[in-house]
């Protein structure tokens, strides 16, 4: 929490890495997690006469992306070249594009804590190559290495406007863009493997200022968790030194997740030149209006639009229309048990609850899921089936969570097909009313309490596979 | 005559008709290098086995039955292009020993159409000059005056090529490059348009402006080795996706009748030798006679050529040496730490003239300066490329001298270096307007008590080469110009 006068503005900048098979101007392999330098061709190394050549599925991604978030497709952008000296970076510049990206001017729905949605402006997105991984400090020599595997992996920046005011706020944007990136398939959304990455902007401002204050940027966090807890952290730091009659620098600053704290990396004044130009290797990129119609027939359909589907169609509330339509991966599970025969508010219900609390449980992901749709959707079906009750359902479920079998096996198996025989139920209940005759006397006396005793008593002869509702419709005729 | 003297199209005819083997033509070069390159200095690194392996295997293929374009013919090779295997370091310290694991797309277009790589030849460091001179490996000599330059940057190509140390030679033109030289040593230079020859593996000078080119002795040779090395390439995305021509085998398809010729009135100018002017008035009469037609044409941005060519150039290069740093190749010098390392490589890497354009060049792109003059000389480049889309509605050729004077003394310039930068006034501009340009030898002059080949620059619309080789060609025949004697 925050100083109740101030609030917070942030800005986030967020680096995902295109998923594309080679590199954005070389052939060599993206592939994650090979040996050191194995996937840095001549291009890479920045050797003498080597030439970028544009990766195009990259191109299309970066339209697609900028369709997704409702930008202005720029027809003409330019690659400029960023110079700076590093040893991670061979040509001494990285290409970027700096004035005109390849889209611009788009915005990212965010789904709030309290149901309401708020709109968070985009303010361009561009391609970039990465550079590659320096690694300090390695081995008995303390000598510094090098990999360049990384050094040219396409990226997508995509920046921010300030308009985020609190951290949940950040938290939510990032959720938002990773399920589009990962609904359209242009990125995998990964943070801890540094396929996506963010760089948070924060400056705090007293309650009904209009201006913005000094900012300082947070570099290269790498949860959403993080993320969240080091604008937290800043902008408290901020107020202090503010209410302390100090001022905010602008600075770039590390976040130190362990001990919890940010650290200052450079000052304004450090802030390097990078010269940047277009880079004269590479042509203007013209984009066709054929091109963009193609990327937008290839669109598949978005998070935001699928949550309006599951709520119109499912008849589902917008919490767990947002929840299961956060991954493609739970959208089509869901999807799968729903199959168009079962109870869909039933199915979100046994989704969301049973099956993502024993998956986070086990530490699995759904697509490790140990039940398949099919056989969740049929345990539905045997519940709306009357064929066994809720309550042996959940039974029911833990078994197949363990085993993988098949709802149906399970209970016949175990001989847990609910007792909707009404003489057998009617035998049942005669005999109980038979043997309680106090408790009967009770009920009838008024205490209508009692009658929770006698529905108890039937499913404790029955080892609870009586239809409760015939159960209570026999009860009610008896007493 | 010695087989040394032989030019490219007759040399491959020779080898082709089993008249003299590779082999034999290879040692033939060879020995005339050893026995003159001490004193010329126009090759910087010449493997004798590599090109006599390379020789013998065009020899076979002849005995095969089997050969190309220009089979068993040895080459001389602008130390700039990479040749996987052979040492190329653009002349500069800072690339010392530095092997390609990879071939230039130029070197392997020729290497396909049977040519034999003889030696890599000297050049300005980065073909940063106009004279030969910024090379580590040192000065080259004109080899019709030892106390000249050849010209620059492809000095060490131009030279061998006059001095019969190779029939042929690649090179390559950034703001002149080709044509001065081949000015400067009596032969013929042609920088084709922006795009024809793929940059790929060429080690980059100016990016936007560099183009390779041709040394040869005689317009037909220049046309044949342009049809073998140039080409669409789709690793070099500025190569231009259109055809090449068989440029040799239509030289004498050009109608002179009617055929227009352009003067820029801004190119004959104060500070232009009246001899040089002279010569070129003949080579333009002897059109004339034959029915083509004089018309005087303004290009008026060409004063701004020369300042926006060392704003773009440099511009550029600084960006393309950034990545000499010591770290994966080349030289490098230890120093205390990384920035230490950095800094010593570089300042001992570099020469001169290289460290001055790095530092203009990283000057205009700063923060505060750069619209002032990376933006304002793009500008200006723009204009000067459509005072020559306008100039080309009305005529089809531009002539011009191709330098103001013919070679200067070594060491005659060197302290200057904007003296230096105004001897390519009169080709900067074709390069930032990525036109083609020629340069034949058009006559020779008594210039500082020496007696010295004068250039004639045709300058043609872009992709017009066959008809830019054709008027070098009836130039040619028209003229009487004698090359230097072996």
């Amino acid at each position: 929490m925050i100083h109740p006068d101030y609030e917070m503005v942030i800005g986030l900048e967020v680096h995902a890495q295109v998923t594309t098979e080679s590199k954005l101007f070389s052939g060599s392999s993206t592939a994650f997690g090979a040996d050191p330098n194995t996937q840095a061709n001549n291009i890479d190394l920045g050797m003498p006469g080597m030439l970028p050549v544009l990766n195009q599925d990259a191109v299309d991604a970066g339209i697609k992306l900028g369709l997704a978030l409702g930008c202005r497709i720029n027809r003409k952008s330019v690659f400029d070249r960023k110079n700076y000296f590093y040893p991670d970076l061979p040509k001494g510049y990285q290409i970027s594009q700096f004035t005109l990206p390849i889209v611009e001017h788009g915005n990212i729905t965010i789904d709030l804590a309290d149901g309401s949605t708020k709109n968070i402006g985009v303010t361009r997105m561009h391609l970039e190559e990465d550079a590659g991984k320096s690694v300090h400090d390695f081995g008995a020599d303390h000598h510094s290495h090098v990999d360049l595997n990384r050094a040219g992996i396409p990226l997508m920046e995509i920046v921010s406007e300030p308009d985020l005011r609190t951290p949940e706020e950040a938290g939510e944007y990032l959720k938002k863009l990773r399920s589009i990136l990962r609904f359209l398939e242009v990125c995998d959304g990964n943070m801890e493997q540094g396929s996506m990455r963010c760089d948070a902007n924060v400056s705090v401002r007293k309650k009904g200022v209009n201006t913005f204050g000094t900012r300082r940027e947070i570099k290269n966090l790498n949860s959403i968790r993080n993320v969240m807890r080091a604008i937290e952290f800043e902008a408290n730091h901020q107020v202090d030194v503010i209410e302390n009659g100090g001022e905010i620098y602008q600075e770039t600053i590390l976040w130190d997740a362990n001990k919890n704290e940010t650290r200052t990396m450079r000052s304004k004044e450090d802030a390097h030149d990078y010269r940047y130009f277009p880079d004269p290797d590479l042509l203007p990129l013209y984009l066709t209006e054929e091109r963009i119609d193609g990327c937008a027939k290839s669109m598949p359909e978005l998070p935001d639009e699928m949550k309006e589907r599951f709520i119109k169609d499912y008849n589902l509330s917008p919490y767990d229309a947002s929840v299961l339509t956060l991954s493609k991966a739970n959208a089509s599970f869901y999807e799968a048990v729903v199959d168009d025969k079962n109870d869909p508010k039933l199915c979100a219900n046994w989704v969301t609850g049973e099956l993502f609390g024993a998956l986070n449980k086990a530490g699995l992901d759904i697509d490790e899921s140990p039940i398949s749709p099919e056989q969740l959707g049929e345990l539905v079906a045997m519940i709306t089936g009357d064929i066994i009750s809720g309550k042996i359902a959940k039974t029911v479920f833990e078994e197949m969570f363990e085993t993988s079998k098949n709802p149906k096996e399970i209970v016949e198996e175990k001989g847990l097909v609910q007792i909707t025989d009404k003489g057998a139920i009617e035998a049942i209940v005669d005999k109980i009313i038979a043997n309680n005759a106090d408790n009967v006397e009770k009920y009838r006396s008024g205490n209508d309490r009692v009658f929770g005793f006698f529905v108890g008593q039937v499913m404790k002869e029955t080892g609870g596979k009586a239809n409760p509702a015939i159960v209570n419709e026999i009860l009610k005729e008896k007493l | 005559m010695e087989l040394y003297e032989l030019g490219l199209k007759e040399a491959a005819n020779k080898i082709k008709n089993r008249e003299i083997t590779s082999v034999e033509l290879t040692k033939a070069l060879l020995d005339r290098i050893e026995e003159r390159n001490g004193e010329i200095n126009a090759y910087v690194t010449v493997d004798r086995d590599h090109a006599l392996k390379m020789a013998e295997e065009s020899d076979k293929r002849i005995r095969e039955g089997n050969p190309r374009l220009i089979e068993g013919v040895p080459l001389g090779i602008k130390d700039l292009f990479c040749t996987k295997d052979v040492r190329t370091t653009a002349c500069s310290h800072i690339l010392d020993n530095f092997v390609p694991p990879y071939e230039s797309t130029v070197t392997e277009n020729l290497w396909k159409a049977g040519g034999v790589l003889l030696g890599k030849t000297n050049m300005d460091e980065f073909a940063m000059g106009s004279s030969n001179e910024t090379s580590y490996f040192g000065p080259v000599k004109n080899p019709w005056d030892l106390t000249r330059t050849p010209g620059g940057s492809s000095g060490g190509s131009a030279a061998a090529v006059a001095d019969y140390q190779c029939p042929v030679a690649t090179g390559s033109d950034t703001g002149g490059s080709i044509r001065q030289p081949a000015s400067f040593s009596g032969i013929v230079g042609i920088k084709p348009t922006y795009g024809r020859c793929s940059r790929f593996g060429m080690v980059a000078f100016a990016s936007s402006l560099d183009q390779a080119g041709v040394f040869a002795r005689n317009v037909e040779d220049a046309a044949l080795m342009l049809r073998c090395m140039s080409g669409y390439d789709p690793k070099d995305s500025t190569s231009a996706d259109r055809p090449i021509e068989n440029y040799d085998e239509k030289l004498d398809q050009l109608e002179i009748k009617g055929m227009k010729i352009g003067l820029p009135k801004e190119y004959f100018i104060e500070g232009l030798d009246p001899t040089v002017k002279q010569i070129i008035d003949d080579a333009i009469k002897n059109f004339t006679d034959k029915g083509a037609e004089v018309v005087e044409i303004s290009l008026p941005h060409t004063k701004y050529a020369v300042p926006a060519y060392y704003i773009v150039a440099p511009a550029e290069a600084a960006a393309n040496l950034a990545r000499y740093d010591g770290m994966r190749y080349g030289l490098r010098v230890e120093g205390d730490n990384l920035m230490d390392t950095y800094m010593k490589t570089r300042t001992e890497g570099f020469g001169t003239e290289v460290k001055r354009r790095i530092m203009i060049g990283n000057y205009t792109l700063s923060s505060g300066y750069y619209d002032a003059y990376y933006t304002k000389a793009q500008r200006v480049r723009a204009l000067i490329t459509k005072d020559f889309e306008e100039a080309f509605k009305e005529v089809d050729f531009i002539f011009t001298p191709t330098t103001p004077t013919p070679a200067f003394k070594i060491g005659g310039k060197v302290d200057d270096p904007v003296q230096m930068y105004l001897n390519d006034i009169f080709t900067v501009a074709t390069n930032l307007a990525g036109l083609p340009g020629i340069s034949v030898p058009a006559g020779k002059m008594d210039y500082e008590g020496a007696n010295l080949p004068v250039g004639l620059q045709i300058i043609g619309p872009a992709f017009s080469e066959q008809n830019l080789l054709n008027a070098a060609y009836a130039h040619e025949k028209m003229t009487n110009f004698e090359l230097l004697k072996a």
